[in-house]
């Protein structure tokens, strides 16, 4: 017999290595995700491996909800892995999923979000080659967890990392500020409100191979999720041992994630994205790298926000809109609403 | 953003400056008091210090509901859920202060407590609801601002015989505090105040004209936009070139002298004064905080529950005091920046985001970072 994915829900049973095991595995997770890699059916994938460097990064994903506007929990951990290794000017080719399943589950949402992921893999470039799926009790978990671990190989020539960026060095975004925090924050179970903000979760893989292609002396790439622009960038300074001053007016921010976080008495600044980038590059490239970006469909609104600066206090800084200077500080805890 | 944008426009801002520029007497100085949190985030977030002339100088009020709530209430907030088993429901920037033993209602939450964070008291009441069989307290704080909602939640609670809702309340006053800030002994020196907004849509501007006329302080009633900041500032220093003492209304796209009479009977049905209140760094103020009202008692969280918190006093060497006095500035602390940060607060203007340390340190410490070897 089959399972029941339409009304059927994740039992004890598909965790404990039996035949329920087996054929969850075979009638949803196989069945999506199918690549020569993972049919091998063994503990491991076996790979052939370029010469040269590789990237090895992992993200545990615990979102909720696990659908919203632009997205859900599938997608996004094939996104969000994917760009983690990219970040290195990496090119990603296979990714392993570890799955958590809450019993109870229903499993037409379990295949919905594996279809999600499997759609997600190819319009990346990428297979899922391994995986593991665990079963907990009920009110032991959150539904769904996935923790997926990505390689990639670096391409010759490229090398970049969170401690390079130099005084001097221009800061690009590759669009706005704020639309997957507040896509999720919209949909929160006692935050209900009406907004027309889609995720901008994304893989950025493809975004990537032509910025190192075009300038291969990028000093720093990174996804500023958590934490949003300003942590992202308070870490960049921290590791390069630099200051940071940016321009407010050039950093885009939807008027609709604008106006949520006005309601919440939020700022965008640290709210998460999933679907964009900072780099750092030398001055005199940053006019090509800005053009190259732009011609991309996810760079299309791409901008140089701001500049690196000798610090020794590696503080970011921003003139305002408004004409003024601040610090643009790590996130302090949780980024809370204020209550009036 | 609409009706946002415009009150942020740099034209406008430079304006404005050119004419503070232009009226403050370069033979005097202008200590102007902002008495919210809301208008010191306003200044530090967007740098309008930078934009205002050297002699005219702001100085921070003791505006912030989080600041100004005794460490010991929230250990009784505690014993609430710890003792008595309660769902908690709390407005978000409470969470994260430091109470007796340095312990949060956040950390309390991590060690199992049920603390819930809301947006609003519609969402305690649904809590109260959806648990039938459990007691929901709702830790009301904040000025006069956030009264109105606690009174028509607790008026509905009656409605509906809600008998597991109740009310832990601190809601204080601010005319109260700007009183306790003029009569202290040594009185806060400054020429004028920024006085408060959200708080005057409920109240009205009236209840500030007794001090501007009895102690000669012009008070103008500021929006918390920046250029509500600064357009109130340069009405602040016109009053005081011409020597008059009077209260001006710049917020008044939402502020009439009267206020929102409507809100002001909800209040007056549902709460009383409170004889006296401690406020952190104030020390105790007659008549500056409200209770409920006998008539709904069986809402109120104190009478219910047996609460007792022993006083806590504030870390030795802490300037909170005097900050909230209006008396020192946060630089002028020696704990701010080096034991003291918004990662570790020490003192409760560090605690809360509107608090003047945490304005210093997040937004403005580029101005003079601790430790810098600069003069």
């Amino acid at each position: 017999m089959n399972l029941n994915i339409k009304t059927g829900k994740v039992e004890m049973s598909h965790g404990s290595g039996g035949r329920a095991m087996a054929k969850l595995i075979n009638e949803l997770f196989i069945k999506h995700l199918d690549n020569p890699l993972l049919r091998q059916g063994n503990d491991g994938a076996c790979f052939e491996v370029a010469a040269g460097r590789m990237v090895l990064s992992t993200d545990g994903h615990v979102i909720s909800p696990l659908f919203f506007p632009g997205g859900d929990i599938g997608s996004l951990a094939v996104h969000g892995t994917v760009n983690d290794v990219a970040m290195s000017g990496a090119r990603p080719l296979y990714l392993a999923a570890g799955f958590i399943l809450e019993e109870g589950f229903a499993l037409a949402d379990l295949e919905r979000i594996i279809i999600s992921m499997a759609n997600a893999a190819e319009a990346a470039g990428v297979s899922v080659a391994c995986g593991d799926t665990k079963v907990v009790e009920q009110g032991k978990g959150d539904g769904v967890f996935i923790t997926t671990t990505g390689v990639g190989v670096v391409p010759e020539g490229v090398n970049i990392s969170g401690d390079k960026a130099q005084p001097g060095d221009a800061i690009l975004i590759s669009g706005s500020m704020g639309d997957h925090g507040v896509a999720i924050l919209s949909k929160r179970e006692n935050l209900t409100f009406e907004t027309t903000i889609e995720s901008d979760s994304a893989a950025l893989n493809g975004l990537i191979a032509e910025m190192v292609t075009a300038v291969p002396t990028i000093h720093c790439l990174r996804d500023p999720t958590r934490g949003g622009l300003a942590t992202t960038l308070n870490e960049l300074a921290g590791q390069s041992g630099v200051g940071m001053q940016l321009d407010e007016a050039a950093i885009l921010v939807k008027p609709q994630v604008a106006a949520a976080c006005e309601l919440l008495g939020l700022d965008p600044l640290y709210i998460a994205n999933e679907g964009k980038l900072i780099a750092i590059c030398p001055q005199d490239e940053a006019e090509k790298l800005l053009a190259i970006m732009r011609d991309h469909p996810l760079g299309k609104e791409a901008a140089i926000i701001g500049q690196v600066s000798a610090d020794k206090h590696h503080l970011v800084q921003m003139q305002t809109r408004f004409g003024g200077q601040r610090v643009v500080d790590w996130l302090a805890g949780e980024q809370l609403p204020r209550i009036c | 953003m609409k009706y946002v944008d415009e009150f942020r426009d740099q034209q406008q801002a430079r304006a404005i400056a050119a004419a503070i520029a232009r009226e403050a007497r370069p033979e005097r100085h202008y200590r102007l008091m902002e008495f919210c949190g809301g208008h010191t985030h306003a200044i530090f977030r967007y740098g309008v210090q930078d934009l205002m002339p050297a002699n005219v100088e702001f100085v921070h009020g003791p505006g912030c509901p989080v600041c100004v709530l005794p460490i010991g209430r929230i250990d009784e907030a505690m014993q609430l859920v710890e003792k008595h088993g309660v769902i908690l429901c709390t407005y978000g920037d409470m969470m994260r202060v430091p109470a007796g033993n340095r312990r949060s209602l956040m950390q309390a939450r991590a060690d199992g407590a049920d603390i819930r964070m809301v947006y609003s008291t519609q969402d305690a009441l649904k809590i109260a609801r959806d648990n039938p069989n459990q007691q929901v307290v709702f830790f009301a704080i904040g000025f006069e601002t956030t009264t109105p909602p606690t009174a028509v939640a607790i008026k509905q609670a009656q409605a509906e015989g809600l008998q597991n809702f109740s009310v832990f309340c601190n809601h204080v006053l601010t005319p109260a505090a700007l009183g306790a800030l003029l009569n202290a002994e040594q009185p806060v020196a400054v020429d004028a105040f920024l006085g408060p907004s959200h708080v005057s849509t409920v109240i009205g501007s009236r209840p500030y004209e007794q001090f501007a006329e009895h102690y000669g302080k012009p008070i103008v009633i500021a929006g918390f936009e920046p250029l509500d900041v600064m357009q109130s500032a340069l009405m602040a220093i016109r009053m005081l070139n011409e020597g008059r003492c009077e209260v001006e209304n710049e917020y008044s796209r939402a502020v009439s002298r009267d206020g929102n009479t409507k809100a002001q009977a909800l209040v007056n049905e549902v709460f009383e004064l409170r004889d006296s209140f401690e406020w952190r760094g104030l020390g105790l103020i007659p008549d500056s905080a409200l209770k409920i009202r006998q008539e709904f008692v069986g809402f109120d969280a104190e009478k219910r529950f047996p609460v007792h918190a022993q006083p806590v006093t504030d870390i030795k060497g802490c300037e909170c005091p005097a900050i909230l006095r209006g008396q020192k500035k946060p630089l002028e602390c020696k704990l701010f920046g080096t034991v003291c940060t918004p990662e570790n607060p020490m003192g409760s203007c560090m605690v809360s985001s509107e608090g003047a340390c945490a304005a210093y340190w997040s937004y403005g410490r580029f101005r003079n970072v601790p430790g810098d070897d600069q003069a």
